[in-house]
Formats: structure tokens, sequence, C-alpha cells
């Protein structure tokens, strides 16, 4: 256990040092968003209705964009070797890599969405939905992602290859992230359903991902 | 690991196969060691010497053969006794000297002696709060020796470890690789250099 | 590199503690005249009392256009004359200029809620104003990304400029996207004519804005003066290890480790 907190704590500790890291995602987010309205026009109502839809891109993009360092940077400076030959098991040290980037990057996002949500003419209970939803989902968003960012490392490509070959991974999460969060606004479907389905997808992510990650990073050894 | 008498741990490998993408790098290795004794790994550029290194630390694969270490702690595997120092330094700049170092300590875990007396043995107790980024090559280098102090492990796999350290480092160095064998531990070294310690030679890829 | 880095930026530390307590009296006696006459200012027949956050909202906003200028004459002191300070006062300025448009933000949008209904309207002012705080806020991420400050501060100044110039042609596109989407029938802050009883305090609150700034941003140089040569030192520290341990073992490396600490 004090292996991995280790880990999670100094992973934490140089993103908040480099960089602002955590925060550059955040001004991603913020950037995605207020684009939006240019593409789409000004008005508030139109706005307020695709408000989730437009938060939840943008989140999607800051994390998973913000994802592809996880493990090259470690990979460039022999770090990820050490990993490899310690007693934890790497499946536990990815999963605690991803958890430090999902405190570091992801809650932050969280945070920034009820201002956000005002930007987008949201109201309290649309925010709250959205909010809620993104707090459940961006996990499964990190944990297929890393896999992404193993995958990087072992390819030696960074950058648009993992975007691709991550996003369309998360296009369930997005599905009923989205639809969840219209659920709680203006129905007619039922909140819990979508929802469920939500933390059911974070739950078989968070599994699923660090063995992926695992597998790919033993076997892009070299 | 302390305590360890001169040959209770024995490494010993069988016609192991390194093969790096298509290339054959080396083919049927036959090679022993035995705690207390350091084995210098020579050859030309390219023979296969760094590969050894990470085929015992489980870091590459081997296409055939068997690497065993016996006599050692039953309940590890060979490459959680073993330390890797190679070419990068595994150290983050932005953390601070010991904060790169209790990093480590805490992450590997086991035995763990002081970070503070490991600074002050390589020198670089005054650069403890500093910023890893600050280092010269040979001061990275130190720390990484640092590392090697604070989590004992009886293995130590070496690949070019003089590399980057001056005159007074490499004195350093061979009085910490000493004190090492007397504790019975075993050093492995990838080297061109002269370690300043007694060791057996180990050839591989043919003519130097 | 020391040495001839500093031979400059000691003198302006001299300089500076000087003047410094007086900017901050006369900020204060502006600020406190300023705030007093939009207090007692009258009402505005249509807005009311919200009419004074105007007060407020116009000066920082000015501030917020003119901290970039400020920031793209620093650039042009690092990229064409390579001032030892340009850099210096261009980083410094970076997060004041982004917390004054930031206030301008703010107050604009707490302006606009009486007025709107909401707090946020994409009004080709606000929307400009937003955009200006993204790019502040993306330079101060890219002042943060590079270690060390002067290979930050070329590609700050570049950036620096490039938004200069590229601000007019946002604020432009902006405005031709909103009539596009609104024809005119917004109402916009601070009409065309302003009655002297606005016009007097809003001029000494400007000037009082403008003051804050400047002695906040002295004192933020003298910070970042202070915060590189801590950064000079610790790596002189650094290297000067090397050495004491070159000597090796024993009593001598003992007593440099004394004199460090």
């Amino acid at each position: 256990m004090t292996a991995l907190a280790a880990l999670i704590r100094r992973d934490i500790r140089i993103a908040l040092r480099v960089g602002g890291g955590a925060l550059i995602g955040v001004l991603f987010f913020l950037t995605v968003v207020v684009l939006m309205p240019f593409a789409v026009g000004p008005d508030l109502a139109q706005l307020a209705r695709l408000g989730p839809a437009i938060l939840w891109l943008g989140a999607l993009l800051a994390s998973l964009l913000t994802l592809d360092r996880l493990f090259m940077a470690d990979h460039e400076d022999g770090s990820l070797d050490l990993i490899t030959m310690s007693r934890t098991p790497l499946e536990l040290a990815c999963a605690a890599k991803a958890l430090a980037h999902w405190l570091a990057a992801g809650l932050p996002l969280i945070v920034a969405t009820p201002v956000l949500g005002l930007l987008l003419n949201l109201d309290m209970v649309a925010t709250g939905a959205v909010a809620l939803t993104l707090l459940v989902g961006t996990p499964a968003l990190t944990f297929t992602g890393m896999i992404g960012a193993a995958l990087a490392v072992t390819l030696h490509r960074g950058g648009l290859l993992m975007a691709v070959l991550v996003l369309p991974l998360s296009i369930p999460v997005l599905i009923f992230g989205v639809a969840a969060s219209q659920a709680a606004i203006t129905g007619p479907l039922s909140f819990g359903a979508p929802f469920s389905i939500l933390c059911a997808l974070s739950l078989v992510s968070l599994v699923i991902g660090p063995f992926a990650a695992a597998a790919s990073l033993k076997h892009g050894l070299d | 690991m302390n305590g360890l008498k001169p040959g209770q741990m024995q490494l010993s490998g069988r016609g192991v196969i390194c093969v790096r993408g298509s290339r054959e790098v080396f083919s049927g290795l036959d090679f022993e060691a035995v705690s207390g004794e350091a084995v210098a790994v020579t050859g030309r550029n390219g023979s296969g010497k760094t590969s050894l290194l990470r085929l015992i630390a489980g870091l590459l694969i081997p296409a055939g053969g068997t690497i065993v270490l016996d006599g050692g702690d039953g309940d590890m595997t060979l490459p959680e006794q073993c330390h890797y120092l190679g070419h990068r330094d595994a150290l983050k700049p932005a953390l601070s000297v010991a904060e790169n170092l209790s990093f480590w300590a805490d992450f590997l875990g086991g035995e763990r002696f002081n970070v503070a007396e490991s600074l002050a043995t390589v020198g670089l107790d005054h650069a403890a709060d500093l910023p890893a980024a600050f280092l010269s090559a040979g001061q990275r280098r130190r720390l990484s020796l640092a590392r090697l102090l604070t989590v004992r492990r009886p293995v130590w796999l070496l690949d070019e470890p003089t590399n980057a350290l001056d005159v007074s480092g490499q004195d350093m160095f061979g009085r910490l690789m000493r004190d090492h064998l007397a504790r019975g531990g075993m050093i492995i070294v990838a080297t061109h250099a002269p370690l300043g310690i007694e060791s057996r030679e180990l050839r591989i890829g043919g003519m130097v | 590199m020391t040495l001839i880095d500093l031979a400059n930026p000691t003198r302006f530390l001299a300089l500076s503690a000087r003047v410094l307590p007086w900017l901050a009296a006369a900020t204060v006696i502006l600020l406190t005249i300023g705030l007093y006459q939009s207090a007692y200012a009258p009402d505005d027949y249509q807005q009311g009392a919200t009419v004074k956050i105007m007060f407020i909202h116009v000066p920082n906003a000015w501030l917020s256009m003119f901290v970039w200028g400020v920031m793209s004459v620093a650039s042009l002191g690092t990229l064409v004359w390579r001032h030892p300070l340009a850099d210096v006062a261009a980083k410094a300025a970076a997060p004041i200029g982004a917390s004054f448009t930031f206030l301008a933000l703010l107050t604009g949008s707490l302006w606009g809620r009486p007025m709107w209904g909401t707090y946020w309207e994409w009004d080709a002012r606000l929307t400009s104003v937003l955009i200006l705080f993204l790019m502040y806020l993306g330079l101060m991420a890219l002042w943060r990304a590079v270690e060390d400050p002067s290979r930050a501060a070329r590609a700050a100044a570049v950036l620096t400029l490039v938004g200069a110039i590229n601000l007019p042609i946002i604020k432009f596109s902006v405005d031709w996207w909103n009539t596009l989407h609104q024809p005119a029938s917004v109402m916009r802050m601070g009409g065309s004519t302003l009655d002297k009883a606005f016009l007097i305090p809003l001029l000494v609150m400007a000037v009082a804005f403008t003051l804050l700034f400047v002695t906040l941003h002295i004192a933020a140089m003298r910070n970042e003066i202070l915060r590189r040569r801590v950064r000079s030192l610790q790596m002189m520290q650094a290297s000067r290890i090397a050495f004491s341990s070159d000597v090796g073992t024993g009593s001598r490396q003992e007593n440099a480790s004394k004199g460090a600490a």
C-alpha cells in the first residue's frame, strides 16, 4: 500500500509543479466550450439545450488529450523499468498512476463545470446533473484512455495516434453520460437507467484498463 | 540480506538467446555468478551487454534458455532482488533530490536505510532540498547510486555505471561496490572502463 | 551569467524600493476618492443603482487591454532590444492582467444579471473580454511550462506580439458574429454620452486602477527578480557540491556541508 500511495503522491506532486499541468486541462476545457457558441450561435435557449453535450465533449477531449504522457515520461527517464521490476504488480501501479492522473487532471474539470455551465445558460439542476455524470463518467475515460497511453509507449508514438485509438473506446461513456444528463434536465426518460449504466461502465473500465495497460507495457518492453 | 555468505547465492544462465527486433543479438550464452563476486561483462558495441543486463532484470524476455537465482529470497522473483542502473536515471527534475530518493525508497519497499545518510555518502547532502533539475549529469548518476544504498538488494545490475562520474566519484563508487560485495552482494556490470574492484570477466559476442 | 544579468536589475531593485511606498500611497488615496465619488454618484434613470458597477467595470476592462499593451512593449524589449528587465516585466504583468480581465468579466456578468436576466450573455464586448482572458491564461501556462526563464521569455514574447496583432481581428470577428445573430437590440454598457456626474468619478477610478496596476506590477517584478536570484543561487549551490566532494570524503566534505547549511 505504501508503494502505491507513494506513486500517487509523486505523480500528483509532479502534475501540480510542472507547468500547472493539471490546470492546462481545465484551460483546454474552457476553450473548447467557448468555441462552441461561435459555431452554433449565441442563442441562449439553443445553448442550454446543447449544453450537456458540449460540456461532455469538452471534458472528454480534455481528459483524453492530457493522458498521452501518462506513461511516456516514466518510459523516457527509465522510471518505468524500475516500476516494472518492483514487487508491486504492474497492474496496480498502472491503476495508481491513472488514479493520480484523474485526481490531478480529471477532478479539476468537474470543479470547473459549474462556471462553464453559466456560460452555456444551464440552470442549477442541469449543471448539477452534468457535474454528477462527469464525476461518475470521467474515471471511465481516464481508465480506458490509459490503454492508449500504454500503447503510445509500446509504439513510440503519442499525440493524435493515441486519440484516434482511444476516442472510439469512449463512445459508450459519452452516450450514457449525455443521456443521463439530458434525462435529468428534460426527461422523459428516467435518470436512473442511463446513470446506472454509466456507473457500470466506470467500474468495468477500472478493472479492464489497468490489466490491458499493464499487458501492453509488458509486451512493449525493450 | 545482511550476512549472506560468499557463494550462498548463485545466478546462472543456461543457453540464453536474445533477439531484438528480428536480429539475434546472442545465442546459447551460459554464465554464472555467485554472491560476493563481481562479473564484468565486456564485448564490442552491439554485442548485447545491455541486453544481457535487461534480460536478468526481467525487462527483456529471453527467446530461449533460462536465468535462475538460487539461494536468494524464496518469496521474491529475480527482478525483485535486483537493482538495475541503466543509462537513464529515473529521476524527476520537478522533485527535489531528497523527494526523488524517498519516492524510490517508499515505492521499492523492503529494508530501507536512511535517505540523508545515503545522500551524504554519495556527496549530495547539501543538495537534498534542491530540485533535481539543477543537478549535473555526474550528480544525477550519484543520486542514482544513492538509490542502491537506500534500498538494499543483493544483485546489482550496472550498465556503464562510471559514465559521467569524475575521479572522486569513481573512487566513491569503487568503495560502495567493495562494501556491497563484502556484505555478500553480487554485481554484474557492463563496462569498458576499469572498475577499481576485482572482477571476473564475462566476454560476450566474440572478440573485443 | 549572473553578474551581468544582475547589474541592471540591482539598480531597479534599489530604485523601485524607494518609489513603491509613494505609488502605493497615491493608489490608496485615489482609490478612496474614486470609490467615495462613485458611491455618491446619482442613479441612472434606466439602470438604477446597477450603473455603479460601471465604475469598477470600465477601469478593469480598460486595464485588461492596457496590460496587454504593456506586455507587447516588453516583448519588443525582449526580442529587439534584449533588455534584461523586459521579460521580467512581461512575465510579472501577465497574472495581473489576467486578474483585471477576470474582474472585468465578473463585474460585467454581475451587471448583466439584472439587465439580461442571466449572468452570461454572448454579448460582443463581454465575449471579446472572455477571449482575452483565455489568451492571458494561455500565456501564463506558457510561462510556467518552460523551466528556463530566458527560453520561456522568447516564446512568450512572440505569442504576446501575435496576440496584440490578432486581438483587433478577434474583436472585429466577434462583433460581426454577434450582429449576425442578434440585430442591434442589446443595450450597451455606458452609453455614448456620459453626464459629468458619471464622467469624473469614472476618470478618477481609471487613473486609480492604472496606478494600482503600476504598483502591483513593480512589486511583482521585484518578486520575479528575487525569485530568479534564488534560482541561480540554488544552481550555484548545486554545482558547488561537485567541487566539495571532488576533494574526497571525510572532514573537508563535512565542513563544506556545514558551511552550506
